[in-house]
């Protein structure tokens, strides 16, 4: 781990709707290389939305997110640059339905990394055979079960070679069966050294992969630590009943 | 029977056969389907880039910081709303006339004015039917493009507008069929088009049942043949929606 963070987000605030809705109060955290971050908290508690706003999906209110020496939130900063290196996968795969799964992972290595497509079909066959789907390369999403698009929606992150993967919610529309082949493959990332942040439910996983698990609610960070003093000696009484309540 | 069959054989060769009358409906019938041809390329076009502009900016207007970019996307998002306003607030006789008297005055192709006229016309039809057509599309699916870090532009060129395109297909099937109905007020320009042909058959013969039936059917024709094929597209798009 280099000292330098690859993620450093500061007073980071989102409000909805002209000020009505503060979806996060001001947020700071670091996340430094190889580092797997898993965010966890009640519904409406903003992790979505703090996972969203460091890529820019949600533009946020106030505050900065610098990745590896930019501060994203400046002005004239290319953000598509930015997004490159940045892989998210979402809860619902959004996998292109109009394409077939080497048509999925090939669409951003061919217009933005300027590959061929032959260079970008080895390397697509590549992940995939990783992820055990080098069968389906030719499938269109519809053909296939949703932890099958969730792993096609994690290599096409990976195809574009990030430096860090953002998850909202993985598992979260998945059938309980499915679940478990998606977080082999996160863990497997993990392994290799991936800097991963990762929104999510499964306690077992959190417990399981991460290196610092963040509690969130009403927007802010209320307490953060290893798996260990989240888990087994939580101190807030929120962060106290809402493990109550999940595990 | 006879005599009323013979009869009728005689106003269809006079009308018709004599003088090679004929082709007035043949060669109103070509013209008909270049203007409807055209101006539905010329309306896509138009369609499509407006479109973008006015679901860009309502995409985007409380994201954008304050700049150029954002002044040009606001004024394109204005003339839009104007040409909208404009095109679909006046009767499209009156457009084609003052596209022939007073814009493209200059010009003697009468069918060039039809085309741009009746394209710049249905552009503002076409561009709500896309404009649908892109706010059908899941947000999922634009979030999934920028996230890899696809411009705006590319994402719709990629993402967005393939699969828009395909649900709107029907809809722009039957603009093509009322375009084909709507030019029939070519003549007001002096176009020779399928009714006009027919008007002017009635005018030398002086019988104006055989000629303006003939016309209308042909029309009746043309557009039961193309819904019988917009009828096999949608079915054919629908089955391949597993």
């Amino acid at each position: 781990m280099s000292a330098e963070p690859i993620l450093s987000v500061r007073g980071l605030q989102k409000h909805f709707n002209a000020g009505a809705v503060h979806a996060l109060n001001g947020v700071n955290v670091d996340i430094a290389r190889s580092e797997v971050l898993v965010v966890i908290g009640p519904s409406g508690s903003g992790k979505s939305t703090f996972l969203r706003c460091l890529n820019l999906l949600e533009r946020p209110t106030a505050g900065s997110v610098i990745f590896e020496g930019t501060d994203l939130t400046a002005p004239r900063v290319n953000i598509n640059l930015c997004r490159r290196r940045i892989g998210m996968v979402f809860q619902h795969f959004n996998l292109f339905p109009h394409m077939t799964v080497l048509g999925n992972l090939t669409l951003g290595p061919i217009r933005l990394l300027g590959k061929t497509p032959a260079e970008a079909e080895k390397k697509a066959m590549q992940l995939l055979e990783r992820v055990g789907l080098a069968d389906r390369s030719d499938a269109y999403p519809s053909q296939l079960s949703g932890g099958q698009k969730q792993r096609i929606a994690i290599v096409r992150a990976l195809c574009m070679e990030p430096d860090v993967m953002l998850f909202d919610e993985p598992t979260s529309a998945l059938d309980p069966e499915m679940v478990g082949e998606v977080l082999d493959v996160m863990k497997e990332l993990a392994r290799e050294g991936m800097t991963m942040v990762v929104v999510t439910h499964e306690m077992g996983f959190a417990r399981e992969v991460a290196d610092r698990v963040i509690f969130m609610d009403e927007g802010l960070i209320v307490e953060e630590g290893t798996p260990w003093e989240i888990f087994e000696n939580p101190q807030s009484e929120r962060l106290q009943s809402f493990l109550a309540k999940v595990l | 029977m006879a005599a009323s069959f013979a009869k009728f054989k005689e106003t269809f060769v006079f009308n018709f056969i004599e003088g090679a009358r004929w082709k007035y409906i043949t060669n109103g019938l070509l013209v008909t389907l270049e203007v409807t041809f055209f101006s539905l390329l010329l309306g896509i076009a138009i369609g499509v880039v407006v479109a973008m502009i006015r679901s860009s900016y309502d995409q985007m207007k409380d994201e954008l910081r304050p700049g150029l970019g954002s002044t040009l996307l606001k004024l394109l998002n204005e003339i839009s709303r104007l040409y909208l306003t404009v095109i679909r607030g006046t009767p499209v006789v009156v457009q084609l006339l003052i596209g022939y008297f007073v814009i493209f005055v200059s010009s003697t192709n009468t069918v060039f004015v039809a085309s741009m006229v009746f394209g710049i016309n249905s552009g503002a039809y076409i561009t709500e039917i896309i404009r649908g057509g892109i706010m059908s599309i899941d947000q999922g699916q634009f979030e999934a493009g920028r996230s890899i870090g696809l411009t705006y532009i590319q994402t719709m060129r990629y993402i967005i507008i393939p699969q828009a395109f395909k649900n709107v297909l029907p809809s722009l099937a039957n603009e093509f069929i009322a375009l084909l109905k709507e030019t029939a007020v070519c003549g007001y320009i002096g176009l020779m088009d399928l009714t006009k042909g027919g008007d002017v058959i009635r005018g030398r013969t002086f019988t104006a049942y055989m000629p303006l039936l003939a016309v209308a059917l042909i029309y009746l024709i043309l557009v039961i043949f193309f819904s019988w094929l917009v009828g096999k597209l949608e079915r054919r798009l629908r089955s391949s929606e597993r």
